[in-house]
């Protein structure tokens, strides 16, 4: 499954999604709201998503993911809205037979989201505020 | 017969803009790079993005590709997701 959502990533019950006896693995993936960058201190951040785009997005990369590999469960769960700092803005779970293909599986989906899905974000700073990688 | 093409705008290109949408009546609806070039006209700070992409019915699109008075579009800002 994959979703955007605005309430608090609810990690049980992914877990409890994933679960199957076909799995002898399950890795997570999960992106917080770290407290600085480049050394200067994050109040918080906004995510943005074009929400249509994005979830036609996350599902393409879980398709290519279980062609790839030998996927039994996945969920991708992006939140948007305000974040806090330590808050879970993404998550990632993989269920596969074998520990290899969950780890290779959850990796490809965390890079190929970062690079293909148009959700943004914004740190907001004491003294200002960025779109992060909008400009080089 | 109208020409009328909307743009969704998200993050830096909403706020460059000042809108989440765009209405533009045109000539002819033509291509996307077009209405990119068109745009960055319009709203000089794009062109000082890392990159600027068209979305086209939920789909990334190459500049040549032709546009229709009722297709989605949207202008797609460096993503940062995750």
């Amino acid at each position: 499954m994959v979703s955007i959502t605005t309430d608090p990533i609810d990690m049980n019950a992914a877990y409890r999604y994933v679960s199957t006896d076909a799995a002898g693995a399950i890795t997570f993936f999960f992106g917080t709201v770290r407290d600085s960058t480049n050394e200067r201190a994050v109040e918080r951040l906004e995510y943005e998503a074009y929400d249509r785009m994005a979830l036609t997005k996350m599902q393409e990369i879980a398709d290519e993911a279980c062609q790839r590999w030998d996927v039994r469960k996945y969920a991708i769960i992006h939140r948007k809205g305000n974040l806090a700092i330590g808050d879970m803005a993404v998550l990632i779970a993989v269920a596969t037979p074998h520990r290899a293909d969950a780890f290779d599986a959850c990796r490809y989906i965390i890079d190929t989201l970062k690079q293909q899905v148009p959700i943004w974000k914004k740190e907001i700073f004491e003294d200002g505020q960025v779109w992060v990688d909008a400009h080089p | 017969m109208s020409n009328r093409i909307s743009v969704q705008l998200f993050g830096i290109t909403r706020e460059i803009v000042g809108s989440s949408a765009l209405t533009l009546d045109l000539p002819q609806p033509g291509q996307v790079g077009e209405l990119l070039n068109n745009l960055k006209e319009r709203y000089p700070a794009l062109n000082g993005l890392r990159s600027l992409l068209v979305a086209v019915n939920g789909e990334y699109a190459e500049a040549d590709q032709p546009l229709h008075p009722n297709d989605e579009i949207a202008l797609i800002p460096p993503v940062s997701g995750g």
